[in-house]
């Protein structure tokens, strides 16, 4: 499984790059979309193919299609992508690169310290014992999560009624 | 011959088997556009196709031959990968989702834990293709057209899923194996979990967005919707495509509802349980088409307040219920 890891992660920092770097918004979220794919995969090879399905509904499947619905709607043409070759200057660059890699020497940093890899496909967590983690030492953070998606449901009703008809 | 080791054979087998069950699918959802048509006649008291072949047989290879040689033009408006990728989309992510059916006990591509979460990934993946062709066609009716796909089966799919969490609940497992094994111990699950089949069915006509949930490529007012652009045989993938939806849904309908391969004799002649399994996802592909055949298209926001309203709130008992009956049980 430590092959699937690898391609999977490479395929996810390409992709990522892409997302950046796309001057054309839709094909920006297809790479995501992707993006996201490569992610579930990662988890799969991790032994985690609850997470790693979670991954593709929730995010892949629900959330990109969102996004990818509200830009359709918002008629991008030519003239965006022009603009956003514009605004990709080399200076806008530095920051961001600066903070990503110190994150990434981070990365090489536990890689290298700890290269026995020993976690890597050794145990697969099945979707009990998620569930059993969830309602038993996560309890409360599950709770406060519905609290917060109770409260988002009822702002959503609140600004999608029809006022008129009241 | 000291390389053909048995676990290579093994390897080889399963491959084997798995790319006849791959063409066994595509084969199925080829020839049902035949099927349906002639169906749809006899039920709408006129012929159909009657005129290639006795009763009308090639006319699926009159079709094939038509499509493969009409130009696949592509419009100079629109953007290209997308244009190309999404047909593709629309006919692999149900392909691909058709893995998990375990057909009998000794055939089926991969028997995965996650088995149903598997099929609501890919489930979720469909809705992509109309998407992206809708925008990539830039025109006014698909991209309305891929606007309605959108909307509709997000909402189906919020109770797509939570419709078959009390079969899950009830044999603790979401592998499909598991499920088929758990049936044949005890009931059916079309009568424990009728409100569960009845929602699942309904949002399984919606993802494959057929008749009467085929807003997003409604004639009347949309003039094909999302698929206006297309031709030749990207268009082919499209319709190759909803088909092979068809055949999935009514295999899980069959796997998830039906007792899978069970049925009457099987331990005497053991090959029956191919029969059973393709006879019961036939009756259900049947079903589909004689709901086209009968119900007329309701509007689009009828639609959207028949899920909401009606369905959720249905499942969410359902549910609810279960788990009752499972924690009492126990």
């Amino acid at each position: 499984m430590e092959f699937a890891f690898y391609f999977a992660s490479g395929v996810a920092v390409v992709s990522t790059l892409r997302v950046i770097t796309a001057s054309n918004p839709v094909h920006a979220l297809l790479y995501l979309v992707i993006s996201l794919l490569a992610v579930a995969m990662c988890f799969f090879s991790l032994g985690a193919p609850f997470a790693g399905a979670l991954e593709i509904i929730v995010y892949a499947g629900a959330i990109m299609v969102l996004f990818v619905f509200v830009v359709m709607m918002l008629n991008l043409g030519p003239a965006v992508a022009q603009q956003e070759r514009a605004w990709l200057t080399a200076r806008i660059w530095i920051g961001p690169s600066l903070l990503a890699i110190a994150l990434l020497a981070q990365l090489l940093y536990v890689l290298f310290s700890d290269p026995s890899g020993a976690t890597l496909g050794q145990t697969s967590v099945s979707p009990k014992e998620v569930g059993i983690a969830l309602f038993g030492p996560y309890l409360l953070a599950v709770e406060l999560a519905s609290l917060l998606l109770l409260g988002a449901l009822v702002a959503a009703f609140h600004l999608g009624r029809h006022e008129a008809k009241e | 011959m000291s390389w053909l080791t048995p676990e290579l054979i093994d390897v080889i087998v399963q491959v084997l088997k798995a790319i006849v069950i791959l063409l066994v699918v595509v084969v199925a959802g080829a020839l049902l556009s035949f099927v349906e048509r002639r169906l749809l006649g006899l039920w709408q008291d006129r012929y159909g196709p009657n005129r290639v072949g006795p009763f009308g047989m090639f006319q699926l290879a009159a079709d094939m031959l038509k499509m493969f040689f009409k130009e696949d033009w592509t419009p100079p408006f629109v953007d290209k990968p997308i244009f190309t990728l999404a047909p593709v989309v629309a006919m692999s992510s149900l392909l691909i989702a058709f893995a998990v059916v375990p057909v009998t006990p000794t055939w089926g591509v991969a028997d995965l834990n996650i088995g149903l979460l598997f099929f609501f990934a890919m489930a979720g993946l469909t809705v992509y293709a109309v998407l992206f062709a809708g925008w990539a066609s830039n025109n006014k009716f698909a991209l309305l057209g891929s606007l309605r796909a959108s909307a509709q089966t997000v909402s189906y799919e919020v109770f797509l899923g939570l419709s078959l969490m009390g079969i899950v609940a009830q044999v603790g497992s979401f592998n499909m194996r598991d499920i088929v094994e758990y049936q044949q111990q005890h009931l059916w699950f079309i009568i424990p979990q009728f409100l569960g089949f009845a929602t699942f069915f309904i949002a399984g006509v919606a993802v494959t967005h057929r008749h009467p949930f085929d807003q997003p490529e409604a004639e009347q007012e949309l003039a094909d919707g999302y698929h206006i652009e297309y031709a030749g045989m990207k268009w082919g993938m499209f319709f190759v495509g909803e088909y092979i939806g068809i055949v999935l849904v009514s295999a899980l309908l069959t796997t998830l509802f039906f007792g899978g391969w069970h049925g009457p004799f099987l331990d005497a002649l053991p090959w029956l349980s191919f029969v059973w399994f393709a006879l019961k996802t036939g009756f259900f592909i049947m079903l589909f088409i004689l709901l086209r055949a009968s119900i007329p298209r309701p509007r689009y926001d009828q639609v959207m307040a028949f899920s909401w309203k009606f369905c959720l709130p249905l499942t969410l008992l359902n549910l609810l219920l279960t788990g009752t009956l499972v924690l009492a049980t126990q």
